[in-house]
């Protein structure tokens, strides 16, 4: 086959030549500690650390909340890098769109979790789902972004045509993220201060709930690092499958020679 | 030929198929000028017009900013001359700000129009000391709108079909715009007792997002109309 | 401009087109399923077969329009695959759409588009004359004519832009029988200035008088291409 594709190295082919999975044994250690590390997050955020003062038992959604943004942040620091590299790189290798690709799905379901659970967090502690704050108000909009990145990905055309479109999409969401956050940083903020980072270096945090935000933001990025592993072999899969389509399409469109030659003889 | 001078001879041919064709004037204007009226239809309170309209003249701009686009790139698709412009060789770098150019100018006319209803229909009052902020806050936001418009509509028309996807990726981009031209106006026109001072702020993040934008997008244009 | 580099090859001996087994897709149909075609200077090749045999897209691909996934191409020594941007200022391409603006006169269109691409005023001129649109048409909107009017406007502005390759899709469709003798003739002075021309056409006995050869395309495919 000669396509314009390196063909994805990292998919198991058994030797009939089908495909087996997007399993390896990597993905199947890191499932593993994946799991692990869940079990561990419900023991410690849902059993050992204690309820907060202010907050009660509603600051056990922060186990789960600042994980998820944090993953979603990273996954579109991820797509934006792997656009930078599709774009600028020599090779123009399409692993660098798919794993643009996938880091931006996952991140835009990681944001959609995050807000849910935090508009939760929200009804429990403010007393109402939504507040029109910075943080939030960036959160909302960066989802719209992303799930107009996808649209865009989604557009057709071949890989190649798609990789470089989306690249300069998602390189444009990175420009407008910092414009978004500033404008409505300057509009309100009515947001508690970031809770582990901005304080000058003492945390207010009791030591086992600290631990239980560590573990759970372990947790969610090996659960992402997981996710993005079998989403771009999928993708590399769907694109084979084009290719293999191609192949077919080809052939069924170079028997269209035959009748067309009857057609002339007669 | 330089990129300036091809991008004006764009955005001059643009100006000059709506002389002829008129079609900003008699649909776009109209629709921009409806809008205005069922907005006080919705709210149905002059206290509450008063006090949000700077933010529905841009609503009304935002929305007839999507309309705009779908027209200057309709010109070029309707006879293939987005094609031709390609097959010319003609810079996708000249193409876009000449493009960018005469919406600007286009939504600029809209807007100016818009701000008058305003005083008409939601007892609006422009103060003397607002006006320089007020012409600051109309050039930078426009630059803005029109930069990402531009930007949009470009990838929306090589599709037909898909001239949905044009709202989505525009209004969540211009969301920045909307907020600080909002505001600046409020300031320049003392909407709620703001003060002309509070408008400068503003100011600087339109002319930010403008530049950000007319820069990425004169870039990123190529590869996005490109087959 | 700056991107300019590549230069396209202007020694005799380079093919001015040279496909091998080129692939090129509409969305997911292989509208080129692997043809071959090798074209030389100076010639004028007539592209034979039905709708749908692939005539336009092997066009497209020639122009720089639409990319290569599989196979090799190059037109005038430019790699079609990489360098598609620098292929397309040296190509004229004429396909079912006229890339002419419909709100303006033919005059406007015609200067528009040798303005573009830095020709001088009396060039214009001279390829208003030449296609006969100079006087009774010239200030005509270009709306308001005849398939063939128009089509004679969009030679203009091709004869306007000196291109050396010139990529014709049916041509005389929609053409009165002085038109297309006036066609024939500007086609033919063009190839006599150098030019190298590929048409596709139905209108055999028409457009095989004026070819130097025809090739016949075929599912994709080109028969005998190669000679």
């Amino acid at each position: 086959m000669t396509t314009t594709d390196s063909n994805p190295a990292s998919v198991e082919v058994d030797p009939s030549g089908r495909f087996a999975g997007t399993g390896t044994r990597g993905t199947r250690i890191l499932g593993s500690m994946t799991v692990v590390a869940m079990v561990w997050l419900v023991a410690f955020g849902l059993g050992f650390s204690p309820a907060d003062r202010d907050q009660d038992e509603a600051v056990r959604i922060m186990y789960v909340h600042v994980p998820t943004i944090w993953v979603a942040y990273m996954s579109f620091v991820v797509t934006a890098v792997a656009s930078g590299f599709y774009l600028f790189g020599r090779s123009k290798a399409l692993g660098w769109d798919r794993l643009a690709g996938a880091s931006a799905e996952i991140g835009t379901i990681f944001v959609a979790a995050t807000l849910v659970v935090g508009s939760l967090w929200g009804r429990l502690t403010w007393g109402v789902f939504w507040q029109w704050d910075a943080r939030l108000t960036t959160t909302a909009l960066l989802f719209v972004t992303y799930i107009g990145y996808l649209a865009v990905r989604r557009l057709g055309g071949s890989h190649q045509q798609r990789a470089r479109r989306s690249a300069v999409v998602g390189l444009l969401a990175v420009l407008l993220i910092p414009l978004v956050h500033w404008s409505v940083r300057l509009w309100r903020s009515l947001h508690q201060e970031a809770t582990v980072l901005d304080t000058d270096g003492d945390i207010d945090m009791d030591g086992l709930m600290l631990f239980s935000l560590f573990v759970g933001v372990v947790a969610f990025t090996l659960f992402y690092i997981w996710l993005v592993l079998h989403r771009t072999r999928v993708m590399a899969m769907e694109d084979m499958m084009d290719d293999r389509g191609l192949d077919l399409a080809l052939a069924s469109r170079r028997a269209e020679v035959v009748p067309t030659q009857k057609l002339e003889e007669n | 030929m330089s990129i300036w001078r091809v991008a004006c001879l764009v955005a001059r041919k643009d100006l000059l198929v709506e002389r002829r064709s008129r079609v900003v004037l008699n649909q776009v204007l109209p629709f921009a000028g409806v809008t205005m009226v069922i907005f006080a239809f919705a709210l149905d309170s002059d206290a509450v017009l008063e006090r949000v309209a700077p933010g529905l003249v841009w609503l009304a701009t935002m929305f007839s900013l999507l309309v705009l686009v779908q027209r200057t790139f309709a010109i070029e698709t309707d006879d293939g001359a987005l094609d031709a412009m390609r097959v010319a060789g003609v810079d996708p770098r000249a193409i876009y700000l000449g493009k960018a150019m005469g919406l600007a100018i286009e939504l600029l006319v809209l807007e100016i129009v818009l701000l008058f209803a305003a005083v008409i229909l939601y007892r609006q009052t422009v103060p003397v000391d607002g006006i320089a902020l007020l012409a600051i806050t109309l050039l930078s936001a426009t630059c803005g709108l029109a930069a990402v418009g531009t930007l949009y509509g470009g990838l929306a028309a090589g599709f037909k079909g898909r001239e949905t996807l044009l709202p989505l990726l525009t209004l969540p981009a211009v969301a920045p715009v909307l907020i600080g031209a909002t505001r600046a106006v409020e300031a320049a026109l003392g909407t709620a007792g703001a003060v002309v001072s509070d408008g400068w702020p503003w100011v600087g993040l339109l002319l930010v997002f403008a530049a950000t934008f007319g820069v990425g997008g004169s870039l990123a244009f190529g590869p996005l109309i490109d087959e | 401009m700056d991107d300019s580099t590549l230069q396209p090859a202007t020694e005799a001996t380079v093919p001015v087109v040279k496909l091998d087994q080129a692939v090129a897709v509409l969305g997911h149909f292989p509208a080129l399923a692997g043809a071959s075609l090798l074209v030389q200077r100076g010639e004028i090749v007539l592209l034979r077969g039905p709708n749908g045999a692939g005539k336009t897209t092997l066009l497209r691909v020639c122009a720089g329009l639409v990319p290569i996934i599989r196979g090799e191409g190059s037109v005038l020594g430019l790699d079609l695959k990489t360098d598609r941007e620098a292929v397309r200022s040296n190509v004229g391409m004429l396909g079912h759409q006229n890339g002419l603006y419909l709100d303006l006169t033919v005059a406007e269109n015609i200067r528009f588009w040798g303005a573009t691409v830095g020709a001088t005023e009396s060039e214009t001129s001279a390829a208003m004359e030449r296609l006969g649109v100079a006087d009774r048409l010239a200030e005509i909107p270009v709306r308001k004519l005849s398939a063939g009017q128009k089509r004679r406007t969009a030679l203009a502005c091709l004869v306007a832009r000196r291109a050396q390759l010139w990529l014709l899709d049916e041509p005389h469709a929609g053409l009165d029988a002085a038109a297309r003798d006036e066609l024939d003739v500007t086609l033919r002075a063009a190839a006599g200035a150098g030019a190298t021309i590929v048409v596709a056409s139905h209108e055999l006995e028409r457009a095989g008088s004026l070819a130097t050869r025809a090739v016949d395309v075929v599912a994709g495919q080109v028969n005998g291409g190669e000679q």
